[in-house]
């Protein structure tokens, strides 16, 4: 059975089919890209996915339980835990209490929420800037908050919104490392991607949206040359003009 | 710190002792000033939930002890409960329909104050309330019906809610529900992100708040001998309220204490040398130009200020 | 239930709306441009009213002459108050805002209590006192007058917003500051002017309404509340659902007022207030909630 699995997904915003009968499933243990041209559609995957948004149609269920309906923080708690593309620090507070927020979803008891939260400060790197205040990190540190806030709460699935956004080729390393890390210690993740280095080294699999369909789906080598993808990418002429 | 806060209290405690009667009457006010704006505190400042409508539970708490008392003959502080149970039952309803109708900021704001002059004219329409000129209370001097000969009394009546209120905020500070507060104040969806059930708690502080606040308007009552709508259930009231926290440093611990301290002594020498009535408006002049003071030079208020200000004093004397 | 009184508050509910627009018509101008709430809407109304009523005892101006200046005045406070103060924290968080117009209504309804005292005052107008017969009903001459006047403005700030340069600019600037910004436009200029534009329809709408409309400095806040109505019905943002609101609520409180005690009028400004902020946050025509 699927950690995670949504059957026929869809939302129209007034006339605009975001999502049409979407189908799409991560496995336990596994690492799932999820890419596709501007428009596809992803960001509104990943807030039906963590109830940000309530679907028009179609179900999803994790870890057997459907999660439709339910409000965000529900489902943060039932073992999905997602980052946001920009990137939102509590900007008052230091990195700790910061993470401490996602902790506490796990350990109720605010001392041990806090003692949690430094290890996984610790773990993303940021050890050495805990206190600094989160308006003051630079925009990569701010993703590694974004992703230690989403560890803390103790997923069984993590949704990586463009994580790798705005961040320069040494830091984008890092952050592959980092997730490597987090997807070795048993984290299944779901990430959205526009940089398709990261996606081809980090995912199993890859699953390919194009107006809010799946067009494609296979491991990264297979759809790197996938003609559709190619066409939802580039266009029509660049499938003739690829290689076979 | 703690010690200063520690000697601070004994001192308190203490100055009855040497206090002239008109001195006992100031800090009488700060005090339950202090009070109500702690309460504030709690779903204005922690929660970031900016409620102008406050009085309203001032009004409810002290009309509902008033009333027991007048027509049951019941103790005000049995009073004091009920009236700050229905003052919570109102602070349910109104952040009910606040929070689950998603209304944010300056529409809530604007929900607050709806309900606040709904009840104020509502009291005013009233003849079993007492109507447009209110209700009195008889002087008894019975302590069972609130009322103290001495002076001395409503002082450490008002120190211990103020007290009260503190302990409360600090409580909740320390715990998750302050941490998830805060939270929700920084960045509301990102806290429902991480498993914040933000209605709940902003539910839980509205409720609290209001409770507090409601057994404020009990004592109100039956120290001012008087109760009426206008003035219970204003906006003058409601301003009064959230001046002295936001000023002083909404969202701390400290700020609503150090607002009273700070602003009643100012506000009781306007209204000794700008006169009753018709100028009673100049003291609020000076409210409205402290609030955009302070938004302007001094957002997070007097007391976070203070305290880097004195910490730098110590780091440099060492 | 009388038809002819049900008739007469029609009437006169509608007459009046033509003020209501133009006081909502500001106020979602400012909102519109600068996503500011303007708390101190009622009390700059009442500013004008009073600057009115200075100018008829004083000098002796009848307030459908003097309303030009009034406005003025008040787009000069609207400029003052935008540059001086908005501008400064025009990147701050909400609450900030809410409480620095929150400042600004008090010192503007207590400043006015001070210099004017608490007592009802109205201004005399020769028209005040002469009606009309239009079919079966009375109209106030004052009311029509106020009425055709009110709307002759908002029409004249719809033209200079979709027809001049200016206008466009201003336009411009609410939809995408960024935008404008990228163009070259001093955006704080533009803050500047809507804010002044703003608070000018509401000097003007002050000054047209104070024959008609018995006023003191606490009457700011239910002047407030009338214009939040308004441009929550018809959409924060929107100038077309403002001017349309404007007119919906007159009509709604003139029927209030018809069937219901007096005292109670502002019980049901109050209650249609919650109503509204409930169940229609987003406004008839609004394309965005705040």
């Amino acid at each position: 059975m699927s950690l995670l699995a949504a059957r026929g997904l869809s939302k129209s915003f007034g006339g605009l089919q975001a999502v049409a009968g979407l189908d799409l499933a991560v496995a336990r243990g596994e690492m799932l890209g999820l890419i596709g041209p501007n428009g596809a559609g992803k960001p509104t995957v990943f807030n039906l996915l963590s109830g940000f948004l309530a679907p028009d149609g179609g179900e999803i269920v994790l870890d057997g339980r459907s999660i439709v309906g339910l409000p965000p923080h529900a489902i943060c708690r039932l073992g999905l835990a997602r980052t946001f593309q920009i990137v939102r620090p509590f900007p008052r507070m230091t990195v700790v209490e910061n993470v401490r927020v996602g902790a506490l979803a796990r350990y109720p008891r605010a001392g041990e929420a806090l003692a949690r939260a430094h290890e996984v400060v610790a773990r993303v790197g940021l050890g050495t800037r805990a206190r600094l205040p989160a308006g003051a990190l630079t925009l990569a540190d701010r993703k590694r908050l974004e992703l230690a806030r989403a560890l803390a709460t103790g997923p069984a699935l993590l949704l990586l919104d463009e994580v790798m956004a705005g961040l320069n080729p040494t830091e984008i390393e890092a952050i592959i490392l980092l997730l490597r890390g987090i997807h070795e210690s048993g984290v299944s993740i779901l990430l959205i991607e526009h940089n398709m280095r990261a996606v081809m080294a980090l995912s199993q699999r890859i699953v390919v949206l194009s107006f809010g369909e799946r067009i494609a789906e296979g491991a990264p080598a297979d759809i790197a040359n996938h003609p559709k993808v190619v066409e939802a990418y580039l266009g029509e002429e660049y499938v003739r003009a690829a290689p076979a | 710190m703690r010690w200063a806060l520690a000697g601070a209290l004994v001192a308190l405690v203490a100055l009855p002792a040497v206090l002239s009667s008109y001195a006992l009457t100031l800090f009488i006010l700060i005090f339950f000033y202090g009070f109500l704006g702690q309460a504030w505190n709690i779903v204005g400042g922690y929660a970031g939930q900016l409620s102008a409508g406050h009085a309203a539970f001032v009004g409810v708490g002290g009309y509902t002890a008033a009333m027991l008392s007048i027509e049951l003959g019941l103790t005000p502080w049995v009073g004091m409960l009920a009236g700050g149970v229905l003052a919570a039952l109102l602070g349910a309803i109104i952040g009910y329909l606040g929070f689950r109708f998603g209304l944010r900021g300056f529409y809530f704001v604007l929900l607050t104050v709806a309900f606040a002059e709904i009840c104020r004219i509502a009291v005013s329409n009233i003849d079993a309330l007492g109507g447009p000129l209110g209700l009195y209370i008889t002087f008894t001097g019975n302590p069972r019906q609130f009322q103290f000969q001495d002076g001395r009394v409503y002082y450490y009546i008002a120190l211990a809610l103020m007290l009260v209120a503190t302990l409360t905020a600090w409580a909740i500070e320390r715990r998750r529900f302050g941490v998830y507060l805060a939270a929700i104040r920084e960045d509301e969806a990102a806290a429902e992100a991480l498993g914040v059930n933000a209605f709940k708690y902003k539910m839980l502080a509205m409720v609290v708040s209001s409770f507090l606040t409601g057994l404020g308007g009990t004592f109100y009552a039956f120290y001012l001998f008087s109760l009426q709508p206008n003035t219970l259930f204003g906006i003058p009231l409601s301003v009064e309220i959230i001046i002295r926290p936001i000023v002083g440093g909404a969202g701390t611990l400290m700020g609503p204490i150090l607002g009273s301290f700070i602003l009643t002594p100012l506000a009781e020498i306007s209204r000794l040398y700008l006169g009753q009535g018709g100028l009673h408006g100049a003291h609020l002049i000076a409210y409205g130009l402290l609030l955009i003071g302070v938004v302007l030079f001094l957002p997070e208020g007097a007391y976070p200020r203070l305290r880097r200000a004195l910490a730098r004093r110590a780091d440099g004397a060492r | 239930m009388d038809l002819t009184l049900v008739v007469q508050g029609v009437v006169s509910g509608l007459l009046f709306g033509g003020v209501y627009s133009l006081m909502a018509v500001g106020l979602t101008l400012i909102f519109g441009v600068m996503r500011v709430v303007n708390f101190a809407h009622g009390d700059m109304m009442v500013w004008g009213m009073y600057l009115a009523y200075m100018f008829a005892t004083r000098a002796g101006v009848d307030p459908y002459l003097s309303f030009i200046v009034c406005a003025a005045a008040l787009f000069g406070l609207g400029v003052l108050v935008q540059r001086g103060l908005v501008d400064r924290i025009i990147e701050a968080p909400h609450e900030m805002q809410i409480l620095l117009m929150l400042g600004v209504a008090l010192v503007l309804e207590n400043v006015a209590l001070v210099a004017f005292g608490p007592e009802p005052t109205r201004v005399r107008s020769p028209l005040a006192s002469a009606t009309i017969w239009l079919g079966p009903v009375f109209v106030d001459v004052a009311r029509l007058v106020t009425f055709l006047v009110a709307v002759a403005l908002t029409s004249a700030l719809w033209i200079f917003l979709f027809r001049t340069d200016l206008g466009r600019t201003i336009r411009a600037a609410a939809d995408n500051t960024y935008g404008a910004l990228v163009i070259g436009t001093d955006v704080r200029q533009v803050y500047a002017i809507a804010f002044g534009i703003g608070a000018a329809c509401v000097g003007a709408a002050g000054a047209l309404v104070s024959p008609i409309l018995p006023f003191q400095p606490p009457t700011g806040l239910s002047l407030s509340v009338a214009s939040f109505n308004i441009v929550i019905i018809g959409g924060m943002g929107s100038l077309l659902g403002a001017f349309v609101g404007g007119l919906l609520v007159s009509l709604a409180e003139s029927l209030g007022a018809v069937f219901l005690k007096p005292s109670l009028k502002e019980l049901f400004s109050f209650s249609l207030l919650i109503l509204i902020l409930l169940f229609r946050p987003a406004g008839l025509f609004g394309r965005r909630s705040a």
